[in-house]
């Protein structure tokens, strides 16, 4: 095993556990600051592929902005930010089942791909991800119309929220 | 290759060879050696802010016409290590009703959101801890990790006024997030790259003469998003005594003041870089590694003198002012100036440096004009609008 595999492995893990103590923690804050160590792990994960860029923009726009904001509506909705009653319903058991199998699902689909053995090729040198990223983003021939078409969805998102809030005199 | 030239290279092949040699594997060897580096550095940082506090408290003095700290050593140069004696004795409390665990985490990510930006920082052209492609982001990453810090110390306090310092001051730091990041975008449209080291090597001419608004706004930003005066208000100790960090006591107060003071220090240093060439002067910085170093450092002390200068000299101003200076005027500029200098950039590619820098400081200088002029008949209106009411108040008296 190699240090990297270790290092994957340790993060996995401790993503994973922060993961399920953000639904089962009583105290929404708790709930938050967990959600962040979540997607802290997600960042380190994206690390370990050399996908830099992802990672900042993850912390940026994930810890920075979501996180920040929900920690926000709950301090500013609710007195007693812990919740009371059981934390589970009676389709426990279907929630979990429906987890299993879409984990054995995807286990079982990538066994099949050719390159699940393999190891990674190495990167060339002189690898530009951003540039990469930039120009996919950008050129006509690459994803440029979904790029576009979410900016709009989140112009349009922005515009219905100042009108909700906008005060009428 | 001599010591001279690429110090830390030298230091840590010499190192790896002695762990190898006590039959360490090389993986080990290079893991222990990285780790050491990092805490030479953390050590190196945090024996500097030990000092600035000095620096610090010295320059409001002269700022508000005293001699500061002068009784313990020479210009009381040992008056931080008395403070610190004081902050290790003291007691440690916790409030009623505190959140234990995030209220002793809340320090440690402060101090930690500050000494990561440290990664990223080039203080040589060979000495640097990562060439981060997205590093000019990743400033940006390490702030919202303060965020959490400031908004996890205000909650856990179990403090009202602990909380509305922190809900003031994390509305500073996400509003002014954003004309930051545009302005950013300004170094990585000059130098093609977001990665530190390459946006200095290409500041053969400093990009101050290139955008000096861009240079002034991200000073601007920089100063909310260290919440330093004039926008100060997350401590406004006339209202909320001290703001976030009301109930904290000793080192952990400590923590969250050493904190600060580094951030600043730090924040003088990117606005060198950014701007100031960072440790690039007249050449001076391919002699020696370690001139590089001290060129950096002079730059930094200098952008933190300035942040000083600004928050000794201004006064703080209300939460709605500083808001809607950010959202109505700092924000839309940054964009604007974004926007003309990319087009600007794209226009004068092929052209001379003479015209390059003359087209980029015109479209600036127009840019700031455009904007203080609509600023100044929005305000003239405002006024208007506002004395025709107090004329009408006073007619109905």
């Amino acid at each position: 095993m190699t240090g990297e595999q270790v290092i994957f492995l340790i993060v996995g893990a401790v993503t994973l556990i922060a993961a399920l103590m953000v639904v089962t923690v009583r105290d929404l804050v708790h709930a938050a600051l967990w959600l962040v160590a979540t997607l802290f792990g997600v960042a380190i994960i994206y690390t370990l592929l050399n996908a830099g860029f992802l990672a900042v923009v993850q912390v940026v726009v994930y810890i920075g902005a979501i996180a920040i904001l929900f920690i926000f509506a709950v301090m500013l909705t609710r007195r007693q930010a812990a919740d009371t009653g059981a934390a589970l319903n009676k389709n426990w058991w279907a929630g979990a089942l429906l987890a299993v199998l879409t984990f054995t699902g995807l286990f079982f689909m990538l066994q099949s791909w050719s390159g699940f053995q393999k190891q990674a090729a190495a990167i060339p040198s002189g690898f530009d991800a951003i540039n990469q990223l930039g120009d996919a983003l950008t050129s006509p021939a690459g994803f440029v119309l979904p790029f576009e078409v979410a900016s709009v969805l989140l112009l349009a998102a922005l515009v219905g929220a100042v009108y909700l809030a906008f005060n009428k005199k | 290759m001599t010591f001279w030239n690429d110090p830390l290279k030298v230091a840590a092949d010499w190192l790896t060879g002695i762990f190898t040699g006590w039959g360490m594997p090389s993986v080990g060897a290079n893991v222990l050696v990285a780790f050491l580096g990092v805490l030479m550095l953390i050590t190196i940082l945090m024996v500097i802010d030990i000092f600035l506090v000095w620096i610090e408290r010295k320059v409001v003095a002269r700022f508000q016409d005293r001699i500061g700290p002068n009784r313990v050593g020479p210009f009381g140069l040992i008056q931080p290590f008395a403070d610190i004696i004081k902050l290790m004795i003291k007691e440690d409390t916790t409030p009623d009703g505190a959140d234990k665990v995030v209220y002793n985490l809340a320090p440690i990510l402060s101090m930690m959101s500050v000494l990561i930006l440290w990664a990223v920082v080039p203080l040589a052209p060979v000495m640097l801890g990562v060439d981060l492609n997205a590093g000019a982001l990743f400033i940006i990453a390490a702030g919202s990790i303060g965020t959490l810090s400031i908004i996890m110390a205000g909650w856990s306090s179990n403090n009202k006024f602990s909380v509305i310092g922190a809900f003031r001051q994390v509305a500073v730091m996400i509003s002014f997030e954003v004309p930051m990041l545009a302005v950013l975008l300004i170094p990585t449209i000059f130098s093609g790259s977001m990665g530190m080291n390459a946006i200095i090597q290409s500041q053969s001419i400093w990009f101050v003469f290139l955008s000096p608004l861009a240079a002034l706004i991200f000073l601007i930003a920089a100063i909310a998003e260290l919440g330093r005066a004039p926008f100060d208000l997350a401590e406004g100790e006339s209202e909320l005594v001290s703001g976030y960090n009301i109930e904290y006591s000793g080192m952990k107060f400590g923590m969250f003041y050493a904190g600060e003071l580094l951030h600043a220090f730090t924040f003088g240093g990117f606005w060198s870089i950014f701007f100031f060439g960072g440790y690039r002067f007249f050449g001076l910085e391919l002699v020696s590694p370690f001139l590089a170093i001290a060129i950096i450092l002079f730059k930094a002390l200098v952008g933190y003198w300035v942040i000083m200068w600004v928050k000794y000299t201004v006064m703080r101003i209300r939460i709605d002012q500083m808001l809607a200076f950010n959202w109505k005027f700092l924000t839309p500029v940054a964009f604007v100036l974004v926007m003309v200098t990319a087009l600007m950039n794209t226009l004068l590619r092929g052209a001379d440096s003479w015209l390059f820098i003359t087209g980029m400081i015109l479209s600036n200088i127009i840019v700031a004009w455009v904007s203080m002029e609509i600023v100044r008949s929005v305000s003239k209106q405002e006024r208007e609008r506002v004395e025709g009411v107090q004329q009408v108040a006073e007619a109905h008296h």
